[in-house]
């Protein structure tokens, strides 16, 4: 497995280095297009904040409250049987509807059981893997005014349902 | 979406913590999570600007242009109609490059324009054709070489290795986008 460890952590400064370089060959003022990139990092930022302040907040009560607990402990039972990790359920189930409260819920997953822990790797799996399915799917298809999507909204949540299946079957065979 | 979601998240788990006696647990939660918000929030701006800056330096080049060349062949065999137009399948490409160097503020205005480059051969206006269920189908699929934020998160969580989740990312997002491959060609065969 310190193979794996090494790729992953070889894949970012890799990448950084291959554009610095390609930069520096095609352009003569790469420090400044840096520093233009950045700036449109704090209006990303600016833009979701507001987003976070509500949905932590929201979620933090339904976890406080105690009744996350009881929801998740009313499907256990189900999930047992799949064998699949109730804690990671919530994240499942939000994860194709709304972006930034699956941020928020993969933060309190991670804070709650550590986040290298087994389900701490697992919510970041799922987090980086999977997309935010029906905000794409509207988007792409209101654009072009189409009534009929067929089947696109059901492949896509099938294969989200893969991702998520394939992000706890290779943390577990990692950890 | 939000604007269901939110509130009853917000009624439900009050009016439960109310009746439950969990008060003083959901006072100090409302406290911690505007805390923790803030720390996250400044670990991300300090990651996404880095990131942002120095994907800004690949968009300036001609990286993209290259990878999309690299990419073409898959193009074509995915996308078999479009072989055509070769406008089309510059705006494919170059969406798909886009998603994979993480610029998901790029890739939407691309993704959106290829639509609309679809759609004007479309006959029936009413309906997706079979690319465009493939090309919205790999859209909603996560493939990144870089999963940024995700890495943000884990190091705002003071984690030990926050890249460490790079390789089972790949994997995950990989076989997640060969069953979207997979199943949208058996769902348009036998319709």
């Amino acid at each position: 497995m310190k193979i794996l460890d090494f790729i992953s952590n070889l894949a970012m400064p890799l990448i950084i280095l291959f554009i610095v370089i390609y930069g520096v060959f095609e352009k003569n003022k790469i420090f400044d297009t840096f520093l233009e990139g950045t700036k449109e990092g704090i209006n990303i930022m600016i833009s979701i904040f507001p987003t976070l302040i509500g949905l932590f907040v929201a979620i933090g009560a339904l976890r406080s409250s105690g009744i996350l607990d009881i929801i998740i402990n009313f499907i256990e039972p189900i999930l047992n049987i799949v064998n699949f990790p109730k804690e990671i359920m919530p994240l499942a189930l939000l994860r194709p509807i709304s972006g930034s409260s699956s941020i928020a819920i993969a933060t309190d997953i991670m804070k709650n059981y550590g986040v290298d822990s087994q389900i701490g790797m697992i919510a970041s799996t799922i987090m980086g893997s999977t997309e935010t399915t029906l905000y794409t799917i509207a988007i792409y298809t209101s654009c072009i005014k189409v009534k009929k999507i067929r089947f696109v909204l059901l492949v896509s949540l099938i294969a989200d349902m893969v991702g998520i299946i394939t992000s706890i079957i290779i943390c577990r065979i990692m950890s | 979406m939000l604007n269901i979601v939110w509130p009853i998240f917000i009624i439900i788990s009050f009016i439960y913590g109310i009746f439950s006696g969990n008060l003083k647990e959901l006072n100090s939660s409302i406290f911690e999570s505007i805390n923790s918000v803030i720390e996250l929030s400044l670990n991300l701006l300090g990651t996404m600007c880095f990131w942002c800056g120095i994907m800004k330096i690949a968009t300036e080049t001609t990286v993209a242009e290259k990878l999309t060349k690299i990419l073409k062949p898959i193009i074509r065999i995915i996308f078999p109609e479009v072989r055509k137009n070769s406008k089309t399948e510059k705006e494919i490409s170059m969406n798909m490059i886009a998603n994979i160097l993480g610029l998901g503020n790029a890739a939407t205005p691309l993704g959106l324009k290829a639509m609309k480059s679809m759609q004007e051969e479309n006959k029936d206006k009413e309906k997706l054709t079979n690319s465009m269920t493939m090309f919205i189908i790999l859209n909603t699929a996560s493939i990144q070489i870089i999963p940024t934020t995700v890495i943000a998160i884990r190091n705002s969580m003071g984690s030990d290795n926050p890249t460490k989740i790079i390789f089972p990312i790949w994997v995950a997002s990989i076989s997640a986008a060969l069953v979207r491959n997979y199943t949208n060609k058996n769902f348009y065969k036998n319709e």
